[in-house]
């Protein structure tokens, strides 16, 4: 079984055209509510996925990553609510922000390792409300009241109505970040990143510098979940302090840990889960929910600590031994 | 001038709270190099027994023995249960799991006894503020509840056999097992016992705060903050350390940034320590060779 796994092209094509239909098919098959959810659904998957960047690919644990969503939201609602700025224009303006915060922040994370880092970024996420209600930042953030926004309108060519055309924009925007994050992880530096996170030591006396790397890590995980929190923003049309508790955080990293840890088919997982599996949970208790993540939580690292993905990519692999077998 | 030495006393009033729960991270810390993110939620879990003990008409004091015991015992069942299966994961496992408690227990405590905010007793009453108007009672009494806590815990270390075994199991797991030490049962000892502070820590700061689900969380980032500050592999440092955080979130709470901060007061000590001084004041130094 040495032989390369290979899929022959047709069949590439033919997963690539049922992907894209999959993905498109529910603008005209669901109503809006539904809509509304699974693009909610693709921005939690992207979120998922910048965290999977950093604490996955990177061994960097980040309980805060609630922290860079929040920044991505308001970096896109204030200029939207207060400026009159159109939704595309601010996506520029999230990223960098939300690259020099993540930058902000990995640097001191250099200094610590593990739990450390999981705490400290913890207090982060814990203290991202606090910080966006002060009358400091009230003029821009507008408080405890939070900031109302409107959805992009589609252009008239694409006869969509606004939920329609956000969950368009959503796909869009994942999609390109994934392929960006998908070609990142699989050249140089990604293996340079997952270097860093097996083992230090040899990979600093391969020539490679730990703090450039990791600082870097942080920023373009922080840019990627920023892209989702200003997504957010525009499909909610609506930011406010408390939609940011450590809860955030703490959500991302289930979705994470349960999609599949460093696998970037697992933050898709990740995304969907924590998004439908709370729902379906609410309507037990208020919570529910929470009971829920953390008995999933604590039975996917018992059982299966590699997530779905793990469980998938397992299957895969006994499906083609049995086949072996077969044929010979 | 009057207003400060009250800011500073109330100051050192909290900090016993947070010194107390210091010194539980800090215990857990020693025997497993865990920093157990569910120690403010399993504190508060405790709390609630206490007061259903004290509704059901037990008198304060027995109510808080019991409360002790089954702290205890809770903490050296979710060491067995759950930490014992994932010892040798990678540390993603370890905060994965304490998670997964914090979630778990959180909620638990929030769906069996209701998320409305509850009073406590206290059983320190007095009518009116101590010493011409600087200490209440309860702040008084709950202070001295913790040093008493803190001194029998530096006794228990220091002039017990099985405090001693402790130690040993933690410095040198390895030779302590060779000369006969149940390591595995010290960790599960260390868990209860830090169960057992954190409860303390819990019924004392309830009177003051009120009790509901979420009071632990902003008391164990400051209490992360002061074992961080005085050294994490510090018992006694935790406890100064945590008695600082206590100081400087109440001034600066008073004079510098206003009471909406003050979480954030946490966040800066946590970073600035890390930054100017990871291995805290009191704190060994360690030296990894890379």
């Amino acid at each position: 079984m040495s032989r390369p796994v290979t899929m022959p092209n047709w069949l590439r094509g033919v997963l690539f055209i049922a992907g894209c239909t999959l993905a498109v098919a529910p603008i005209w098959l669901l109503e809006s509510f539904h809509l509304f959810q699974l693009t909610m659904a693709v921005i939690m998957a992207l979120a998922v996925l910048g965290l999977n960047i950093v604490t996955g690919y990177n061994g960097q644990i980040s309980l805060g990553h609630g922290a860079f969503f929040a920044v991505g939201a308001y970096a896109s609602a204030i200029p939207m609510s207060l400026l009159d700025w159109s939704f595309w224009a601010t996506l520029p303006v999230s990223a960098v922000v939300c690259g020099a915060v993540g930058w902000g922040v990995g640097f001191p994370a250099l200094r610590l390792g593990g739990l450390y880092l999981a705490l400290t970024t913890f207090s982060l996420a814990v203290a991202v409300p606090q910080i966006l209600k002060h009358k400091w930042v009230e003029a821009w953030t507008g408080g405890v009241q939070g900031l109302f926004l409107l959805k992009p309108e589609a252009p008239d060519w694409l006869k969509l109505n606004p939920d329609q055309y956000m969950y368009v924009v959503a796909l869009i925007v994942a999609g390109v970040c994934y392929l960006l994050v998908w070609n990142l992880l699989r050249g140089r530096l990604g293996r340079a990143l997952m270097a860093v996170r097996d083992n230090p030591t040899a990979a600093e006396a391969m020539g490679m510098d730990l703090a450039t790397l990791k600082t870097r890590a942080f920023a373009v995980s922080a840019v990627i979940t920023g892209m989702a929190g200003s997504l957010s923003a525009a499909v909610v049309e609506f930011v406010a302090p408390d939609s940011f508790t450590f809860m955030v955080s703490i959500t991302l990293f289930v979705g994470m840990v349960v999609g599949g840890v460093a696998s970037i088919l697992g933050s898709v997982f990740g995304g969907f889960f924590v998004l439908f599996v709370p729902n379906i949970a609410e309507a037990i208790s208020r919570s529910a929910p929470g009971i829920i993540y953390g008995m999933i939580l604590i039975a996917f690292l018992f059982v299966l600590p590699d997530g779905v993905a793990g469980l998938i990519r397992r299957l895969g692999a006994l499906l083609r031994r049995t086949k072996g077998r077969n044929t010979i | 001038m009057d207003g400060f030495l009250h800011q500073l006393i109330a100051g050192i009033a909290t900090g016993g709270i947070y010194a107390s729960v210091a010194l539980a991270l800090v215990m857990i810390y020693q025997a497993t190099h865990h920093v157990n993110f569910a120690q403010g939620e399993m504190a508060t879990l405790s709390t609630f027994i206490a007061l259903s003990f004290i509704q059901a008409g037990f008198p304060y004091w027995v109510a808080f023995f019991a409360t002790l015991v089954v702290s205890f015992v809770m903490g050296a069942l979710v060491e067995r249960i759950l930490m014992r299966p994932v010892q040798n994961a990678p540390v993603l496992t370890h905060v994965g799991v304490f998670i997964g408690m914090l979630l778990i227990i959180g909620n638990m405590t929030g769906w069996i006894f209701g998320y409305t905010t509850k009073a406590f007793p206290t059983p320190f009453q007095s009518d009116g503020l101590l010493f011409g108007g600087l200490i209440s009672a309860h702040e008084l009494g709950s202070t001295a509840v913790t040093l008493a806590v803190l001194i029998l815990v530096y006794l228990f270390f220091a002039h017990t056999s099985l405090g001693l075994a402790m130690r040993a199991a933690a410095y040198n797991p390895r030779s302590a097992r060779l000369v006969g030490i149940r390591v595995g049962w010290m960790l599960a000892l260390g868990w209860g016992l830090a169960a057992a502070i954190g409860s303390v820590a819990g019924m004392m700061v309830a009177p003051a705060v009120f009790l509901d689900p979420n009071m632990m969380l902003g008391i164990l980032l400051y209490a992360f903050a002061g074992a961080l500050l005085g050294g994490i592999d510090n018992p006694t440092g935790a406890v100064i350390g945590g008695f600082a955080v206590g100081v400087l979130e109440n001034l600066a709470g008073a004079y510098v940034v206003g009471t909406e901060l003050k979480l954030t007061v946490a966040l800066v000590i946590i970073i600035g320590v890390l930054v100017v001084r990871p291995s805290g004041l009191f704190g060994r130094v360690v030296f990894s060779r890379v």
